[in-house]
């Protein structure tokens, strides 16, 4: 567990000093799952070894987000000025994400012939 | 009880005691929605962030005393993101046997759900700060701070519009698809994903487990791409 916990920061630290050395956009630990997952590609061993690790900690990954969640309560008023954009915005938005999304996926399945093999 | 209030006293400076309410706080709310049946609404955070918003409030403890406690769980968001290339590894023959559809769904759901929400949120007069806010909604919450922080928004606000993103996502995704008579489950899922990331992943497990396992690729992937997209597509705003 020690080692799969040192391989996942070391990953991170990589990508939070290859984004800063750059001056890339991307939040240091994207960049550090992109690393992890090349590495995991390259070599079965690092694969089997950070499996558990990293499965234990995405179990309960909405854990995380509760402390920054409560930092809402410095922005209670915010949130009654813009309550009702903020909801429009959302929902419009997640609808049409979903509707184009889906519907990219369907197209370009049927135009090169990739059909979902559980269908048939 | 001038004994509790020492006692409180010194606890209520120390981070132990925040970090464990964070924990109760989940506990409860996960004990809560698994009772509702896992229902959309029955978010896990949200009821988490509502017993602890109300705690801070009745104690009257100020939110930098609190994430002195907290910040040991927040630390873990940055290892999480990491981890999440495990699952995209454990897809990955599914995600190269369906290589195009997944391109193409990945690039027009991201850059729709960006565009979309910047658009809209522009149009009402939002500031620039708040459009920065708004623009990872879509993207799973550890990346979605990141993202905002970097941009000049503000992360804590956006953690709560990302919540609130996956739950209407989680809520709409199976009647929508029916309506627009979408049957293939791996663009359902994936496309849930996409737009809705972990809340949106947990539902499509929900209803079906290739759309669970495409909705977790689209997840991971989105949020490796919205890192690069936001940026550009906020600078059409500003």
């Amino acid at each position: 567990m020690i080692h799969a916990l040192t391989l996942i920061l070391a990953c991170q630290l990589a990508g939070e000093a290859l984004t800063r050395l750059f001056g890339w956009p991307a939040p240091g630990p994207v960049l550090g799952m992109a690393l992890l997952f090349v590495l995991m590609l390259a070599s079965g061993r690092v694969a089997a070894l950070v499996q558990p690790t990293g499965e234990g900690i995405l179990r309960h990954l909405s854990l995380l987000f509760v402390p920054a969640g409560v930092g809402v309560v410095g922005h209670l008023q915010q949130l009654g000025t813009y309550g009702a954009g903020f909801a429009l915005v959302l929902i419009v938005s997640t609808v049409l994400a979903l509707a184009v999304g889906a519907g990219a996926f369907v197209i370009v399945a049927r135009l090169t012939g990739n059909r979902d093999k559980s269908d048939a | 009880m001038r004994e509790f209030a020492e006692i409180w006293s010194y606890l209520a400076a120390s981070p132990l005691i925040w970090l464990t309410a964070t924990l109760i706080a989940y506990v409860i709310g996960d004990t809560l929605a698994q009772a509702a049946g896992r229902a959309p609404l029955a978010n896990p955070v949200l009821i988490a962030v509502i017993l602890l918003a109300a705690l801070l409030w009745l104690t009257r403890t100020s939110y930098a005393t609190y994430f002195e406690g907290a910040q040991f769980v927040h630390f873990l968001l940055g290892p999480a993101t990491v981890a999440l290339a495990i699952p995209l590894w454990q897809q990955r023959h599914a995600v190269r046997r369906a290589f195009l559809p997944i391109c193409a769904a990945l690039l027009a759901g991201s850059v729709t759900a960006v565009l979309s929400a910047l658009a809209i949120g522009h149009a009402l007069g939002l500031s620039p700060q708040l459009l920065a806010t708004l623009a990872p909604k879509s993207t799973t919450a550890p990346v979605a701070l990141g993202i905002s922080q970097s941009l000049g928004g503000s992360p804590t606000l956006t953690a709560v519009l990302v919540i609130l993103t996956g739950m209407i996502g989680a809520i709409v995704v199976t009647p929508l698809m029916n309506a627009l008579r979408i049957r293939d489950w791996r663009a359902r899922g994936f496309a849930v994903g996409v737009a809705a990331h972990g809340i949106g992943t947990a539902r499509a497990f929900q209803v079906n487990p290739q759309a669970g396992a495409f909705a977790g690729i689209g997840m991971a992937l989105n949020a490796m791409l919205t890192a690069f997209l936001a940026p550009w597509v906020l600078g059409l705003f500003q």
